[in-house]
């Protein structure tokens, strides 16, 4: 939680994510600062979904978010870049096959 | 890090922004990039709260339901640009409490066309068409510039903009379309924000710096010449629809360029108003603080009753 130069708590971030339709995933929209979960719901309904934007809104405080670093992208990506049988493309198959 | 190595990383960045790729907070980047960043798009962002300023003066005013509920909409929208804006200037790390403490101090600027009064209920229809329409011209490009966050928020936000612009040309209309009292009254409110609308695209070229790195780091895709350019000859002929004269005696269409001419600007007037010597300068300013400072004690009662809450349910856990 951030403390102003007062020493006093200020509302904390929240980040946003809204499912525009049944059938969607939740996408993140963005964030807002709110004083707890149930009025981050309801700056979230305002500020991301003036316009039927959203059916459904997650709202989870930053802070609890765990994100990889892209310093670590190598280590955590690349090793899928080589492993292209895990692809449709890479077996030979006659063209006489259909369907498949 | 050595010099050797940042250079390095410098190249890489740059021309990843070349090949049109985004760069996303927690990528390494410039510290010139982020502070530059963390200026324009705070810059963006309190031009949308101060803007809610001169057109909520209107809304107790407006003349009709219709109309009301119209500029209700859109003042809360504005009010949405500047959080979809804060929001993503966070994601540089600075927080919120800083930004506003920036606005409140001065130290920030916001976009001088806000130090402008709103006298009269034409001035709303103008403010509109001209000053969100001046808005759009500006933002759309952002809409694909490198840093992800800002050009995310400026994809909701152009999205929003064209209602503004609409709501506003309709009342410039209605009014057009009147009484004589009402057309003088559309034609004195285009005399006021036109030229301040000009303004809005910033200096001449010759006398605007960093363009070439705001270029680079699509901050900026055209010059402000080039954009200015453009909204004359897109607004003139909406003028001339509304049957009202745009203020300059110099305007006349150029054959050869494809474009309008135009009458000098008045910069010294531009900067007068941007070193905060404008008409409402100290009182959009002071209106700002004060709602910030007054609305402290409804925070911390929000804050000290979202604890209490929590202190609650982890007791009744217990
Ligand atoms: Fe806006
Ligand atoms: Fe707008």
């Amino acid at each position: 939680m951030s403390e102003s130069k007062n020493n006093k708590k200020n509302w904390p971030l929240w980040e946003v994510f809204v499912r525009s339709k049944n059938g969607l995933e939740h996408r993140h929209f963005g964030s807002l600062h709110a004083a707890d979960a149930e009025m981050a719901l309801e700056n979230a309904r305002d500020v991301y979904t003036r316009r039927n934007e959203g059916v459904s809104i997650w709202v989870v405080e930053s802070k609890n978010i765990t994100a990889s670093n892209p310093k670590d992208n190598g280590e955590l990506f690349e090793p899928a870049s080589d492993k292209v049988y895990r692809h449709p493309t890479f077996y030979d198959l006659p063209d006489e096959v259909k369907h498949m | 890090m050595s010099e050797k190595e940042i250079k390095n990383l410098e190249a890489i960045f740059e021309a990843k922004i070349a090949r049109d790729e985004k760069i996303e907070p927690k990528d390494w980047m410039p510290e010139k990039y982020r502070k530059t960043h963390i200026r324009q798009m705070s810059q963006h962002a309190h031009s949308e709260i101060v803007g809610m300023l001169p057109e909520g003066n209107w809304i107790t005013r407006a003349p009709s339901l219709r109309r009301k509920v119209a500029l209700l909409a859109k003042v809360q929208d504005e009010a949405g640009h500047g959080l979809y804006l804060y929001s993503a200037t966070e994601t540089l790390g600075i927080s919120r409490e800083e930004l506003y403490e920036q606005l409140h101090s001065g130290k920030a600027k916001y976009s001088s066309i806000f130090n402008y009064p709103t006298i009269t209920w034409a001035d709303i229809g103008a403010i509109g068409w001209l000053v969100d329409g001046a808005a759009i011209i500006n933002q759309v490009p952002l809409c694909s510039t490198s840093f992800g966050p800002y050009a995310r928020a400026m994809v909701r936000v152009c999205k929003e903009e064209s209602f503004h612009q609409r709501q506003g040309y309709e009342i410039m209309l209605t009014l057009a379309n009147g009484t004589p009292e009402q057309k003088e009254m559309a034609q004195d409110a285009l005399n006021r924000w036109w030229w301040p609308s000009l303004m809005m695209f910033g200096p001449t070229d010759d006398m605007s710096t960093h363009t070439e790195q705001s270029m680079k780091w699509k901050l900026k895709r055209k010059t402000n010449d080039e954009l200015r350019q453009q909204f004359i000859d897109q607004t003139v002929p909406q003028a001339n629809i509304l049957g009202l004269s745009i203020p300059d005696p110099d305007l006349k269409w150029n054959e050869e360029r494809g474009h309008y001419d135009f009458g000098p600007i008045n910069w010294d007037e531009f900067w007068q108003v941007v070193k905060g010597h404008g008409p409402c300068n100290k009182e959009r300013l002071q209106t700002r603080v004060d709602a910030w400072e007054e609305g402290e004690w409804v925070r911390d009662a929000a804050m000290a009753y979202a604890e209490k809450k929590a202190e609650r349910k982890v007791k009744q856990a217990g």
